[in-house]
């Protein structure tokens, strides 16, 4: 029981969506509850843990107390991994961030009382903007089978690479219409795959949840733009709903 | 120490959505301070929202709860309509509460299965079921497993759906699909009826505790209200349609909590499963109310522990009706919908039953689409008073039991309620102090 890596959950500012990702595993779980021990999931069991193996952070950071507790979760864990979006990149959270003054940000939502100290508030900031990350796995939400990938592989002992591609790839393998012919702005060309091209394949435009390859192809995002007769500033708003800046390498 | 002092902290309680407190201090047998906290960090959706575009706002807001996204992405769908005066087909309709019967189905499992049996079973959690009940375990994974695939087929993903837009849905099932769903499904309902047998077996140890309070849900006069309805309470005699919600949630921001609290004819509602099945049991189905008798529930209830046992009632439900919903799609021709949609200036709210409560999302936009106002009502919030008043109640009556049992309980009655504490902000953490 001992020699199974020590596994941890942890979530902040988020849906919680990811971790359910690890509940629609469903059978899968089972099996993978067999491999590591889990110690510490606050949604899933009771109890506590002083130190992992592995950490699982969900969730972005958005106030000092958050900030505090992932410093000792990282002090307290030999690897961590920062899954969903939120962690990765701040996702939805971060469109508060767009906002010149927070306190307009509280009072929108609390109103009068927006002064009161526990609603108080800072910029949203990924998991790497206040703790060394040593995994990502992003999406929002993320993928389940991708999640089990990477899991296996660390368990292996391998060193997981997420596809450093455009979505456009997977969605041309799945032999879909592209979305750009029926008018519609899609950020596939710019955005990391992993996800088999989800959203197009439903109909609908891909919004960059895993955020962007490395070093998207500026340049024949720009022809296609040109060619469509959409503008940089309808990509700029469309690629700010998951906190992606494709500039930055996230 | 005297007996009679107690000092329980449990800081974030642990098997709930989120983040929660629990403080009560009794010094020589006098209650000084109960009170439950909720300390989420908060996330202001409702700022996230304003100015974007009418097409975007829905995909924003089902971020606010990954559990009940199905409900979150509907409830926003349905504001934006009205606010722009959009009617939608049969057949989306149809399709949306085949959607909302399946995130029921799976909310429910997986909260009563996989969060709460521990509780009743004296464990921390399913894990160590696995070794224990392999078969129910199983059994309930094959139920999870049906639900999520079910919304997987007909929104495109069971978190976060990409199929359902505003005023269509942008792909549809296939026909073929939706037989070999209707064949599983039926063949589900034996295993309801299993996990009903097993839940019975542990339904003694399910705590007597009672508080009568107002019970708040949605009301439609063709069937049990889930998708559609108006407001309705046991203190009311008509029900209140949901453009006047304001009305009747009241929301207001406390201290102790992230998360705004809500009242209306009483100190406190209770919004959820039990709310709903005691506001419209009659018009359950005959299965699902054997179920409900079968499993001590039989007309209007006052225990809020007994919302588990709704929520067992309701996956009944939600499978018979997911039935009827996929005949009439097999029935009809299903053509793909390409509704052009013209932004316009307005006003709207919508409401949907999620698996914890009544659900209300309402919008302002401008003539070009774009969100001026946003103002989301989630059901957790609306029972953080009333858990409140029960930990009131409660105190006094348990604890005779001891510091830990009484602490088991306190945090087993959060767990009841099946809070979504992210929705409503996000954290929950339990402090019982001497």
């Amino acid at each position: 029981m001992s020699s199974k890596p020590k596994v941890a959950f942890f979530d902040f500012a988020c849906c919680e969506g990811c971790q359910l990702q690890i509940a629609n595993l469903e059978e899968n779980v089972v099996g993978l509850a067999a491999l590591v021990d889990v110690v510490e999931f606050r949604e899933v069991l009771t109890g506590t843990a002083p130190e992992y193996d592995i950490a699982f952070i969900e969730g972005s950071i958005t106030r000092k107390s958050d900030e505090e507790r992932l410093k000792d979760i990282r002090n307290r864990s030999k690897l961590l991994v920062s899954y969903g979006q939120c962690a990765v990149s701040g996702g939805v959270n971060r469109l508060k961030n767009n906002w010149n003054n927070l306190d307009d940000v509280k009072k929108e939502v609390y109103g009068a009382n927006y002064q009161m100290p526990h609603l108080d508030t800072y910029p949203t900031r990924a998991i790497d903007e206040v703790v060394k990350v040593d995994l990502y796995i992003p999406g929002c939400p993320i993928n389940r089978d991708e999640f089990l990938t990477i899991v296996k592989e660390l368990l292996l002992g391998k060193v997981p690479k997420l596809p450093n591609y455009p979505v456009c790839v997977q969605c041309k393998l799945n032999e879909n219409e592209c979305l750009f012919d029926f008018g519609i702005t899609c950020l596939g060309p710019l955005a990391r795959a992993g996800c088999g091209a989800i959203c197009p394949s439903n109909g609908v435009a891909c919004e960059a949840c895993r955020g962007a390859v490395d070093n998207p192809n500026k340049n024949a995002m720009h022809e296609i733009l040109q060619k469509y007769n959409f503008t940089v500033e309808e990509i700029k708003r469309k690629i700010n709903i998951f906190g992606v800046n494709p500039e930055v390498k996230k | 120490m005297s007996k009679n002092n107690i000092n329980i902290h449990v800081h974030h309680v642990t098997r709930i959505e989120g983040h929660g407190d629990i403080v009560v201090d009794a010094k020589e047998g006098k209650i000084e301070k109960v009170q439950w906290q909720v300390p989420e960090a908060p996330r202001f959706f409702e700022a996230m929202v304003k100015g974007r575009h009418f097409s975007e706002v829905a995909t924003i807001t089902s971020r606010i709860c990954g559990i009940c996204s199905i409900g979150h992405t509907l409830a926003s769908l349905k504001a934006t309509e009205a606010a722009m005066d959009i009617k939608i087909s049969e057949t989306t309709r149809v399709l949306r509460e085949l959607l909302m019967h399946g995130e029921s189905l799976q909310s429910h499992i997986l909260h009563v299965c996989y969060l709460v049996v521990p509780d009743l079973l004296r464990v921390n959690s399913v894990l160590p079921l696995i070794q224990s009940h392999t078969d129910v375990v199983l059994l309930v994974t094959k139920l999870h497993r049906l639900a999520n695939e079910l919304c997987d087929a007909v929104g495109g993903r069971t978190t976060h759906p990409i199929r359902a837009r505003v005023g269509r849905f942008s792909m549809l099932p296939d026909k073929k699909q939706l037989a070999e769903f209707k064949t599983r499904l039926v063949e589900s309902v034996d295993d309801l009826k299993k996990l009903a047998d097993v839940v019975k077996s542990l339904a003694g140890n399910i705590p007597d505790f009672t508080r009568e309070t107002e019970y708040l849900s949605l009301t439609y006069d063709k069937e049990y209200a889930i998708y559609d309805g108006q407001c309705i309470t046991n203190d009311i005699k008509k029900p209140i349609p949901v453009s006047e919600y304001k009305g009747v949630v009241n929301e207001f921001v406390v201290p102790q909590s992230t998360a705004k609290y809500g009242k209306f004819n009483r100190a406190s509602f209770m919004v959820g499963a039990l709310a709903r099945y005691n506001n419209n049991y009659k018009q359950l189905s005959p299965l699902a109310t054997t179920v409900a008798n079968m499993l001590g529930l039989n007309g209007v209830n006052y225990n809020p522990f007994m919302n588990n046992i709704a929520q067992v009632v309701e996956s009944v439900f939600a499978v018979e009706r997911a039935i009827a919903h996929i005949d009439w799609l097999l029935n009809h021709d299903l053509e793909l919908e390409t509704p052009e949609i013209k932004p316009k200036e307005g006003k709207g709210a919508g409401a949907v039953e999620v698996p914890r409560g009544v659900l209300f999302h309402e919008y302002e936009y401008d003539s070009k689409g774009l969100c001026r106002k946003a103002n989301c009502v989630i059901p957790t919030n609306l029972n953080h008073n009333n858990i409140q008043l029960d930990f009131e109640k409660m105190v006094p009556e348990f604890m005779h039991l001891g510091e830990k049992e009484l602490q088991f309980h306190l945090e087993m009655l959060v767990r009841a309620y099946d809070p979504c504490v992210s929705c409503s902000t996000h954290y929950l953490d339990v402090k019982l102090k001497k």
